[in-house]
């Protein structure tokens, strides 16, 4: 997995509550594989309009924004459907990281398997962040996950991070590796949970 | 004594295999699901050169892609047919037991594998597809997952994983006649937000609650991601054993009252606390519908759409904007006066045989006004509503019958609904292009999609309703 330490970059701002992972990815790409070129396609609905041309007005489409690696978004940012592939197309556009105010609970779990870090900021800083980057779009912002920070010029806040994604970010942990370590106590769980649970395996029909 | 639990705690506890330092637990999964979409999650596996852990607990069916007509020809769309393709290739090299395109038992993951006694009270359940809370109807703790961990899954049957917090949201009283589970539902998520339940396990009680049908349960269940929740579960009760007993995969004879034993003490214990508790009461509640984006922009049919001017917060007022703009709808706009182009009925909330039935009462002996479509939620449904004539029913109105799958829910099957048109639908998302690229969707429940379809504008089901049989 890749590993989230620290990242300087230029950050976008995409304020709006609830943008939801069929908005990040529409689901009439949910079939192409990821090799395919999926950041292509990232708010496909949102960058384009219906005749494929580019929504000016839209931030990502911005010429001071097109580079950015780093969102600082609205409330309940990646709700809605589990679809993973959001995180492909944010990732592989180039998008390391994402500040907002909460996320969706399965969009946050997709992002750090995928090494990109979902980072908490309350509401009150993330407007004033937004505001600051508006007004001078193309000053770095830096996110230090070890410190928990974000700076921006002489401006600093703390953020906070689901400790087990945290630690995850900063290993690069493998999960499946760390599952194979425990290979004794699943198999002494699997053992123990038959004769339990006897209920739990399905009956043939 | 030990400190009381809530159900959720009990199944929580019953699945830890390990603990790590920072707070995750090692968990282990019962049952798996998997579908057209796992194909990432196999490509992941395969690439470590891994095989399937368990292929004995996980099940597969075709149902995000398969087309709702002409099931007996090829599939037109070439991409479309390589991911059912996929899919069975998949299913067959691993071992599992897959109920595909032509099976008698195929139909939408989460229709189908509590019909068929797969789901039970007491078990893990996972699938990629954030619907999976639906499970937790069973007294399950069920929750969506994304394709990593569905690679992890097939890789070793467990799970690592936060313990969320618990919510208790109880419903007392009795529904009025015309208020369905879905109304219960959409109020709950206006009165939490699309974000409300984040980071929480819901647990439905009250007595409302325990009056619903299994049906009713897996439509409220099924909701609870439309809140942020993690998941969503009733405790289960004589309605749940009487749904289970000879389901086909369910325990048999003397296994299922043993079983039911097991089942009877999943309950929150009486002193069992709460991170957070929620209130409703369930005579308060009128059919409901959506005039928004998200799921919580949930109103009483009587209502009327908001107005931006009359926001005081200038963030609400600019969401409000926006949404009544891609909805088309003015500002202060009656709900019952918005016309609509056509319905659907259907999708893992509201197309079981009961949800049929609701609508099938509203449209007996009537037209509808515009084009629709109702796709059953599986086949072993459209079998069972075509015994009971509903059917007829849906022709004689002029609706469309079709075969089951995930269908105009998300559109990818290619039923979608045409840019800038409006459709009454029994679905779970409101969201910008949901059902296709510009489509406008109100969520609102089967007779109330019913109603809507009979008048051709937004309308309240309950006069419809004077004189018929419930
Ligand atoms: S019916 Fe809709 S919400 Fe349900 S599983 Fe299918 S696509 Fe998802």
């Amino acid at each position: 997995m890749e590993k989230f330490v620290h990242l300087t970059a230029k950050a976008c701002p995409l304020t709006q509550p609830n943008i939801n992972t069929d908005q990040i990815l529409p689901a009439r790409y949910l079939k192409w594989p990821r090799s395919r070129g999926i950041g292509q396609v990232l708010f496909q609905d949102l960058r384009f309009d219906s005749e494929g041309r580019e929504i000016a007005d839209f931030p990502l489409n911005r010429p001071e924004w097109r580079d950015a690696r780093i969102v600082v978004a609205g409330r309940n940012f990646g709700g809605g459907s589990s679809r993973e592939a959001a995180v492909y197309a944010l990732y592989d556009y180039g998008i390391a990281c994402v500040i907002a105010p909460s996320f969706g609970d399965i969009f946050a779990q997709n992002a750090v398997k995928n090494g990109l870090l979902t980072a908490i900021l309350p509401e009150a800083e993330i407007a004033e962040l937004s505001d600051a980057i508006a007004s001078a779009p193309t000053e770095a912002v830096t996110v230090d996950l070890e410190q928990q920070t974000i700076t921006r010029g002489n401006r600093s806040y703390s953020f906070t991070v689901d400790p087990v994604s945290r630690n995850q970010l900063l290993n690069g942990w493998d999960d499946v590796d760390l599952t194979e370590s425990r290979r004794d106590e699943i198999t002494a769980f699997k053992a123990d949970d038959k004769r339990k649970r006897p209920w739990a395996t399905p009956s043939a029909p | 004594m030990s400190e009381p639990q809530t159900l959720f705690d009990k199944l929580w506890s019953s699945h830890e295999i390990a603990h790590r330092e920072d707070g995750a637990a090692l968990l282990w999964i019962d049952r798996h699901y998997i579908h057209e979409g796992s194909f990432h999650a196999f490509s992941q596996m395969k690439s470590r050169g891994r095989n399937v852990a368990e292929p004995g607990l996980t099940f597969g069916v075709a149902d995000h892609y398969v087309p709702t007509r002409h099931r007996d020809r090829d599939i037109a769309n070439a991409e479309i047919a390589a991911m059912v393709r996929n899919l069975t290739g998949n299913a067959a090299e691993a071992g599992v037991t897959l109920f595909g395109l032509n099976d008698p038992r195929q139909g939408i993951v989460h229709v189908v594998f509590p019909e068929q006694g797969l789901t039970l009270p007491g078990l893990s359940i996972v699938c990629g597809d954030s619907h999976t809370s639906t499970h937790g109807a069973f007294g399950a703790y069920a929750f969506g997952i994304g394709a990593s961990e569905v690679a992890h899954v097939l890789m070793t049957q467990t799970l690592w994983q936060k313990k969320p917090k618990r919510m208790r949201v109880t419903v007392d009283g009795a529904a009025l006649p015309g208020v369905a589970a879905k109304d219960i539902a959409l109020a709950i998520i206006a009165r939490l937000h699309s974000d409300g339940a984040q980071g929480h396990a819901i647990e439905y009680a009250g007595s409302a609650i325990a009056a619903l049908s299994m049906e009713g349960r897996m439509t409220l269940c099924n909701l609870s991601i439309e809140a942020g929740g993690r998941c969503g579960m009733v405790a289960p009760d004589a309605t749940t054993f009487a749904y289970l007993k000879d389901r086909p995969y369910a325990p048999k004879g003397a296994a299922f009252d043993r079983a039911t034993e097991a089942w009877s003490r999943l309950v929150s214990d009486t002193d069992a606390a709460f991170d957070s508790e929620v209130t409703l009461d369930a005579a308060a509640i009128a059919p409901i519908v959506t005039w928004g984006t998200t799921p919580d922009d949930a109103l009483p049919i009587d209502a009327a759409a908001p107005d931006p001017a009359r926001e005081t917060d200038a963030a609400r007022a600019s969401y409000v904007r926006e949404a009544l703009d891609y909805m088309g709808i003015a500002p202060g706009k009656k709900l019952n006066e918005i016309a609509i182009d056509r319905v659907f009925i259907g999708s893992c909330t509201n197309s079981r045989i009961e949800d049929l039935r609701a609508a099938a009462v509203v449209l007996d002996g009537r037209v509808s006004k515009v084009p629709g479509l109702v796709s059953p939620g599986s086949s072993s449904v459209k079998r069972q509503a075509e015994q009971e004539g509903l059917d007829r029913i849906f022709r004689a109105a002029g609706l469309e019958w079709a075969e089951s799958g995930c269908s105009m829910c998300v559109g990818i099957n290619g039923d979608v609904v045409p840019p800038g048109e409006r459709c009454a639908s029994t679905t779970n998302r409101n969201f910008r292009g949901r059902q296709g690229p510009g489509a406008r969707t109100h969520l609102m429940s089967p007779a109330m999609v019913a109603a809507a379809a009979v008048n051709g504008h937004l309308a309240d089901v309950r006069p419809l309703l004077a004189g018929r049989k419930l």
